[in-house]
This record gives structure tokens, sequence and C-alpha cells, in this order.
């Protein structure tokens, strides 16, 4: 392979269409997910182990700071889904050419953001 | 001949396929999930164990989460291939996140059993 092919990496230059934008923050959000597996293993354990425990758990939870890591986390996840659908669906060789794959990563935004900021809403 | 380094993913199809028949798994779970805790707004203690208590739920909730552990070893190889470059420090994290979740699935019959 030809190493000195010119490089355009200026990343404060460089402008992501959606469809990239929301690939690389599927990336961050996974990465995200697998640093909170602890959190979220000790949170199953803490929620299963006794009433005690439970109830600690829930209130824990109360603190506004906790409320707004759960919600970030949630997007997180939510992203995640959505955009993993998406690329399922990709694979079947639906959605491929580039004004569906523009429209379906504007979708993925719109569900994952919405559905964050209505369960966050519920959830404060 | 190709250059063969040890922190590669061999040919990719299995890593392919795994990734995505274990999210499949995940988000049927997540949807079962998601759509018990709508039918119950108000958890409770006693409802929330009732759920863990048969050895179906649990068996599925393991195997989801082993599934889990496995679609994150391959997210994370990928990442770490494409933005690390040096082999050492390649192997070190690879090692690592093998470690961290081998730890996660016993730590999780721990839970699930334990409870």
């Amino acid at each position: 392979m030809n190493k000195n092919r010119p490089k355009h990496l200026d990343l404060r230059l460089i402008k992501l269409p959606l469809p990239a934008f929301v690939s690389i923050l599927h990336r961050v959000s996974g990465l995200l997910l697998f640093l909170a597996l602890p959190l979220l293993l000790w949170t199953l354990q803490y929620s299963l182990r006794s009433i005690e425990t439970f109830t600690s758990l829930r209130w824990m939870f109360q603190h506004p700071l906790s409320k707004l890591f759960f919600i970030f986390m949630l997007w997180a996840f939510l992203h995640h889904f959505c955009a993993g659908l998406r690329y399922l669906v990709i694979d079947l060789d639906r959605g491929i050419r580039l004004a569906q794959a523009r429209a379906s990563s504007r979708w993925v935004m719109i569900v994952s953001l919405t559905l964050a900021a209505l369960l966050g809403v519920r959830l404060w | 001949m190709v250059d063969r380094i040890v922190t590669g993913a061999h040919y990719g199809l299995r890593s392919w396929l795994l990734q995505r028949i274990t999210a499949v798994m995940m988000a049927l779970y997540a949807l079962f999930m998601a759509g018990w805790l709508l039918l119950h707004p108000d958890l409770d203690y006693d409802t929330w164990t009732l759920l863990f208590s048969s050895d179906v739920m649990r068996s599925f909730t393991l195997l989801v989460l082993l599934a889990l552990f496995s679609h994150a070893w391959v997210g994370m190889r990928d990442i770490v291939m494409d933005y690390v470059k040096p082999a050492g420090i390649r192997l070190l994290i690879h090692v690592l996140v093998i470690l961290a979740l081998i730890l996660y699935a016993i730590w999780s019959v721990q839970i699930l059993w334990g409870m």
C-alpha cells in the first residue's frame, strides 16, 4: 500500500456527514457502555441481594447527579441500540442508497434523543 | 507474505457474525425488559426478585450477559485496533479487557444464583 498518500486529517476542519456522525457516536456510546459494565452488574447485584440494598439503591438514585448520569447512559444505550438496528437493516441490503442512509441516520438521532428526553423527564 | 499480527482480527467473518447474533439477542432481551418495566411502573423489591426467581429467567439473563460480554470484546478490540498502534500497549489493553470480561461473567453467575 502506498504510505505516502496525501492526508487531510485535521479534526477541526473535517465536517462529518450525519451517517458518519452517527457512526462515531456508535463507537463512543459503545465504549461508554463497556466502561459502565461494572456499574450495571453492581446495580443488578444490589437490586436483587436484599430489601436493604434495594432500598439503598433507590435512595442513591434520588441524587440529581446520579439521575443525570443515568439519563446520559440511557441515551448512550438508546443511541447504540438504534444505530445498531440501523446497521442490521443495512446488512440486509435495505436502505443503502445515499438519501435513505442519510434519512435513517437522522431518525437514529431523533428517536434516541427523544426517547432519552422523555424517559429522563419521567424519571426526574 | 502477509504480515500476521497477534493482536489482529483474523479474517473477521466470525467476529462480524458474532457481533450481529449477540446484538439481536440483547435487543430482544432489552425489549422484553422494557416492556416488563412498563407493566410494573411502581416496582418494589418482591416483584423484582420474583422475576429473577426462576432458573429459566436466570439462565436467559446469564445467556444475554455472556452475549453482551462477547459483543463488548469484539467492539473494544475493533476500537483498540483502530486507535492504538504500538503492539505492546495494544496487547496489554486486549488482555485487560478479556480478563475484565471473564471476571464479569463469573460475577454474573454469583449475582444470579447467589441472591
